[in-house]
């Protein structure tokens, strides 16, 4: 009699549990993040990768389809090289161009993946020709008053 | 297994044990036959709990050999050990039961434990061995609703549940009200002859000892100084006997613990134990 | 000075003896796990006893926990405008440190303790050696057990302690201060990993369970046999886990997240 109460109350107790790691998996936690067994490898170089990190989305227009899965110097070249694994359901045209950007103002950033037209299809281990760097503000700023000094000197002649 | 039945269940030759660097047993002999009921009494700290830890194999004999039921204790291994311990009973002092389990499942315990018995068995063992010691209504009881001679009667069913072959008592009259020792004496006699167990209890009751054993050891200084029957006991004049038998302070075994000499430490200022203040 | 230097070497003698003592009572532990594992009825008995016992005070700290963190939270995201990243930034806490972190220090004084006590009064009264003498192992049986419902129970009450402080951050960012209900979820959905962050924080629980459950069991298995003794014993069981449950925490956390950010 009373060791079958605390029975249910050790079953109910591991049921709350489960039902906590479901909510986890679920609501609170993003289980659908395939793992990485799944999925191609696609390499991508950039000269800047600004704040992209590991495991930021790869997103095509606009839908995650797949992550950076690491992010290494290349010793020779000084691009940087990110490794990206991506759903084996997605399929890249070899003009594809891997661009870093940033969701909002000062949001994570992420890879962008515009599609291009070829009928060549990027496969495992392959590498994306076209890729656009991350923008550096600064960078950004030094070009915008480079560019309104030479508009204004230019006037004057 | 088959020993001849003059061959005693206990015997001990020249054992030597102690704690750390106190020796508490030196050169200790002793021959307990089958069927006897011995007392070993003595002052307090002098080895007596030892003596049942030997016994058990809870404690390891220094030198010399501890043999029961013609097993070397001493050299037994983990199995072995355990093997020979289900043929044995230990009442604890203060009868040592799990105060988380009910008197019933207290009782049960070693059956569940030790046996493969269906549970309507283990109820009827349970409930005959409570009726053996007069508490069949209060098996539905916890340890701490029991009055202290209950629980050692509790705690005697218990060390009884395998009918074992020897039966250990630490103390199985202290604390306990006359009429209560009383009761545990009569069991502790009844339960010997009926189930055909020998018996050692280490007491200082003197009363109850005389009245139940068959034989008394008396133990002083690691080793045993006299050994006589309760008649014997009685009429002696003998004074080791006399102070036990008696209650007398002091005697061959002296009051005061060893000490430097009253006067001169008292005296002497702070070169004792005297205290702190300078 | 050489009084000083004796002191330290006393201590230190000390204190290497008792590790001794705790490796070899820790090998006798693992030695018998498998076959008290066997004895389910017990384990059952000892999840009950340190897992749904804490389940009220678990609950309770979760939510307000989370709540708590709702509130500071969101009142620093504001100020820079993100108040939208509420969610991530409390399940985030939760699911890697609070949740594993703080179960384990409540679990210490409430479950940890009661082991440690109860151990030690049974070591007090002979009940262990009672049972020693009638040839039950008092590991396999008093031990084991104990020690498995603390492995046990941890990291599901730190699940619980996390799902409740998330519902404690709902009630307060969405019903009470009014953040958006959507972005509240998908910003947390899109921040937390299940493998990396809700996984490694269940792995940090069950760490945290085997050290308490060790812990507690080893105070009260070798507690001097007075009501002194159990009740000190009782007191390093609560101090050895909080500080062993904090350290371990850092030591995991640099192995867990030190690539991640």
């Amino acid at each position: 009699m009373n060791r079958s109460k605390t029975n249910v109350a050790v079953g109910a107790f591991v049921a709350l549990g489960v039902v906590a790691l479901v909510f986890m998996a679920l609501k609170v936690g993003n289980l659908v993040s395939f793992d990485s067994a799944e999925g191609y490898r696609l390499e991508a170089r950039f000269d800047n990768i600004g704040g992209l990190r590991v495991r930021a989305p790869v997103k095509s227009a606009g839908v995650v389809v797949g992550r950076v899965e690491s992010i290494h110097l290349d010793r020779d070249t000084y691009e940087a090289v990110a490794q990206l694994r991506i759903r084996p359901e997605f399929r890249f045209s070899t003009d594809t161009i891997a661009a870093i950007v940033t969701s909002g103002l000062l949001g994570e950033q992420y890879l962008s993946l515009d599609a291009g037209g070829d009928s060549l299809y990027l496969k495992d281990g392959e590498r994306f020709i076209k890729t656009q760097s991350a923008m550096v503000l600064e960078k950004l700023i030094g070009q915008f008053l480079y560019n309104k000094a030479a508009e204004s000197s230019g006037d004057k002649k | 297994m088959s020993h001849p039945v003059a061959a005693p269940l206990i015997e001990l030759k020249n054992v030597r044990f102690g704690y750390g660097e106190r020796v508490v047993l030196d050169g200790l002999d002793l021959s307990v036959p089958r069927g006897q009921i011995l007392a070993v009494m003595g002052g307090s700290g002098n080895g007596k709990t030892s003596l049942l830890g030997l016994l058990g194999g809870r404690n390891v004999a220094w030198a010399g050999s501890v043999h029961v039921d013609g097993q070397d204790v001493g050299r037994l291994n983990g199995p072995g050990l355990y093997a020979l311990r289900r043929r044995m009973g230990m009442l604890f002092q203060f009868g040592a039961l799990f105060t988380d389990l009910s008197v019933f499942d207290n009782i049960a315990f070693p059956y569940r434990e030790q046996t493969n018995l269906p549970e309507p068995v283990i109820r009827d063992l349970v409930l005959m061995k409570l009726e053996a010691v007069g508490l069949r209504g209060a098996a539905q009881s916890m340890p701490s609703q029991l009055s202290g001679g209950m629980a050692r009667r509790v705690a005697l069913a218990r060390a009884i549940a395998l009918d074992p072959m020897l039966m250990l008592y630490d103390e199985p009259f202290t604390g306990l009200d006359p009429i209560s020792a009383g009761i545990i004496g009569r069991l502790i006699r009844r339960l010997n002859d009926a189930f055909g167990m020998t018996s050692l209890i280490v007491t200082h009751d003197v009363n109850e000892t005389l009245r139940i054993a068959d034989r008394i050891v008396l133990v002083s200084d690691g080793r045993i100084v006299r050994d006589m029957t309760p008649a014997e006991v009685r009429v002696s004049d003998d004074i080791f006997i006399r102070q036990f038998a008696d209650g007398l302070p002091d005697g061959p075994v002296p009051f005061h613990y060893p000490a430097p000499a009253y006067g001169r430490q008292l005296l002497g200022g702070a070169s004792g134990s005297g205290g702190a203040d300078a | 000075m050489l009084d000083l230097l004796d002191r330290l070497g006393a201590v230190t003698l000390g204190a290497l003896a008792r590790l001794g003592l705790a490796t070899l009572f820790f090998g006798a532990v693992f030695a018998r796990t498998w076959r008290g594992l066997k004895r389910g009825a017990l384990l059952v008995r000892e999840i009950h006893f340190s897992g749904v016992r804490s389940l009220a005070i678990i609950l309770v700290s979760g939510l307000f926990v989370g709540m708590v963190l709702a509130v500071q939270g969101y009142e620093v995201l504001q100020r820079f405008g993100s108040a939208d990243a509420l969610g991530s930034l409390v399940a985030l806490s939760l699911v890697r440190e609070l949740g594993p972190v703080v179960t384990a220090l409540l679990f210490a004084g409430r479950a940890g303790s009661a082991v440690t006590a109860e151990i030690g009064l049974m070591r007090a009264t002979e009940q262990l050696a009672a049972m020693d003498m009638m040839a039950v192992d008092p590991i396999s049986r008093v031990v084991v057990p104990r020690f498995m419902g603390a492995l046990v129970s941890l990291p599901i009450l730190a699940v619980i302690f996390s799902s409740a402080g998330v519902i404690g951050a709902y009630l307060v960012g969405v019903e009470l201060i009014g953040i958006d209900a959507g972005a509240f979820w998908s910003q947390m959905r899109a921040s937390v990993d299940f493998r990396l962050d809700v996984l490694n924080g269940l792995f940090k629980a069950l760490v945290f369970g085997l050290a308490v459950g060790l812990i507690s069991v080893f105070e009260g298995y070798h507690a001097a046999p007075t009501a002194e003794g159990v009740s000190s014993a009782t007191t390093r069981t609560v101090v050895i886990s909080s500080l062993s449950v904090l350290t371990l925490d850092f030591i995991l956390t640099v192995l867990m997240f030190r690539g991640l950010n």
